[in-house]
């Protein structure tokens, strides 16, 4: 590992400083992505400011929704009676991510700017646009079984690895962020970015900002299901997720809203299937039709051709478990 | 026990010694350098090092440690409390789990100089005295190990399970020490360990 300074500010106002002042600062929060970085030499910041004092851990409930710190641990937030019974979709991705010791270190701001985990972008000694801008990119013409099918650019197929992101986008999350010249608030779906010709960026977040939460709305959608497909049955990155919300009167579908996860570079919103699906009667043949439809535009590669035959198959799944058609 | 303790930490003396003496069995020119890193590491360490409290078993260390030593590294190589283990080093296999706190985390993905004044148990703070604690009886009575390297993560595992009250049936046990990977296999072995603790019956 590099080496760096280390320092641990107590506020968000000297974090910021910190980060203005040094272009070679990172923060660190729980650091189960970060330090896993810097040891393999993808990272090597010359400063780490550890964020872990900063009083951004509390979870609370209001008449809109909900607010959460960004030091709030995935485990404590998963764990969360409110949020089991008030967003349990968010509650489902975020056990589905992981393994128990990663959730107890791991914070919601982290999991937000978490890294791909393309093997090109770990392997140092591989090209990667992500890594090094104008390298080249590994994964496009080499092993891409896990990579994007939505959104990719010839520069990156990347695909962001979070589940809790998918359920933040499928309940409409505000991301909010602090910086030098005050604070702004970013919709979820609008806070990750596809990779177009800069790779290297995987967020609008600037790099003198801080993440210090998020709110989500109260969400009338109650029938939730959270659908993982993984090589192992548990801790492992997900080749296909999907997070489905129905509002349902009786077995009529009136509202939808749905997110796909590990098939683009960002949380993969599917508005046009929500709209499709609005005023329909909950059967498999309409959630088939929705999968289908949710291909639209999808493009594979040499050994992730499987997603488009396992994504809208999840898609009919997840939509026939959150319905109650059949049981998880 | 205490027989044990000593002639494990021989070993690793030994095993320290013999690798002083290849580096002085090594060519001149290659020996100069190895001693003139050393001596660039002192210097480093004089200006570098972070101080630190930490509570380990139940008692306080105040230490100065280059801020790059993982948790892991720290309980290892500086306390010398080797039972816990490195397996890959980047969170994927659990051999390092310690409690920071009461909470179960993979200690080679935190920085010691993170944890400033918090306390770690590790597995060689789970025993009350002799008296082993009743997982490591169960792992011991339900043959919960081969090769026996994941051991102690497992076992800071699973204590941790129990108490988060995920232990109730073989699925959610696989589920929530699924990130404690044991490469001979005894997975079943393990689950039968931590159903007996969680039942509460004698072990």
């Amino acid at each position: 590992m590099k080496q760096f300074q280390y320092v641990r500010p107590a506020e968000a106002r000297s974090v910021i400083n910190a980060l203005v002042k040094d272009p070679g600062a990172k923060l660190v929060a729980g650091g189960t992505n970060l330090l896993d970085l810097m040891k393999r030499g993808v990272e090597g910041p010359e400063r780490l400011v550890d964020i872990n004092r900063l009083p951004l851990k509390d979870i609370t409930k209001n008449n809109q929704g909900f607010n959460i710190g960004a030091l709030a641990l995935n485990s404590t937030l998963a764990e969360h009676k409110e949020i089991r019974k008030g967003l349990p979709l968010l509650s489902q991705a975020l056990l589905a991510g992981a393994s128990a010791q990663l959730r107890n270190m791991a914070t919601v701001g982290g999991n937000l700017l978490q890294r791909t985990r393309c093997p090109y972008f770990y392997d140092t000694s591989m090209p990667c646009n992500k890594r090094i801008p104008g390298s080249g990119c590994g994964a496009l013409k080499g092993f891409n079984r896990m990579h994007a099918i939505f959104g990719a650019s010839e520069h990156c197929i990347a695909v962001n690895p979070s589940d809790m992101n998918v359920a933040l986008t499928a309940l409409d999350a505000t991301i909010h962020l602090s910086g030098p010249k005050g604070q702004r608030n970013i919709p979820v779906q609008e806070f990750h970015r596809l990779p177009g010709n800069q790779p290297e960026q995987d967020t609008v977040i600037a790099r003198n900002e801080l993440i210090t939460g998020i709110s989500i709305p109260a969400s009338p959608l109650k029938h939730v299901h959270y659908l993982k497909i993984r090589d192992r049955s548990s801790y492992a990155f997900a080749l296909v997720s999907v997070a489905a919300a129905l509002d349902l009167q009786g077995t009529t579908i009136r509202k939808a809203s749905l997110a796909m996860g590990g098939v683009a570079h960002k949380p993969w919103r599917l508005t046009e299937v929500e709209n499709f699906l609005i005023g329909k009667q909950i059967s498999a043949s309409v959630f088939q039709e929705a999968g289908t439809l949710a291909m639209r535009g999808a493009r594979a590669y040499e050994h992730n051709e499987f997603k488009l035959k396992l994504a809208p198959l999840s898609i009919g799944h997840a939509l026939s478990i959150a319905s109650g058609l059949i049981k998880a | 026990m205490a027989k044990e303790r000593i002639s494990k930490a021989s070993r690793r003396n030994f095993l320290k010694q013999s690798t002083l003496i290849t580096v002085a069995a090594m060519a001149p020119p290659v020996a100069l350098r190895a001693a003139e890193e050393q001596w660039d590491e002192r210097l480093a360490s004089a200006i570098e090092n972070i101080p630190f409290s930490i509570e380990v078993n139940g008692s306080l260390h105040q230490a100065k440690v280059d801020p790059r030593v993982t948790l892991l590294d720290f309980l290892r190589e500086h306390l010398q409390l080797t039972g816990t283990k490195k397996g890959c080093d980047y969170g994927q296999c659990g051999a390092c789990t310690v409690h920071v706190d009461g909470q179960r985390i993979n200690s080679c993905l935190t920085l010691a100089v993170m944890n400033d004044g918090r306390k770690v148990t590790t597995i060689e703070g789970l025993a009350d005295g002799a008296e082993l604690h009743p997982m490591q009886t169960a792992f011991i009575k339900h043959d919960g190990l081969q090769c026996g390297y994941c051991t102690p993560g497992q076992i800071m595992s699973a204590v941790a399970c129990i108490k988060e009250g995920h232990a109730d049936s073989d699925e959610e046990i696989r589920e929530f020490m699924s990130g404690n990977i044991c490469r001979c296999g005894a997975y079943p072995n393990i689950v039968a360990a931590i159903k007996e603790v969680n039942g509460g019956s004698k072990v």
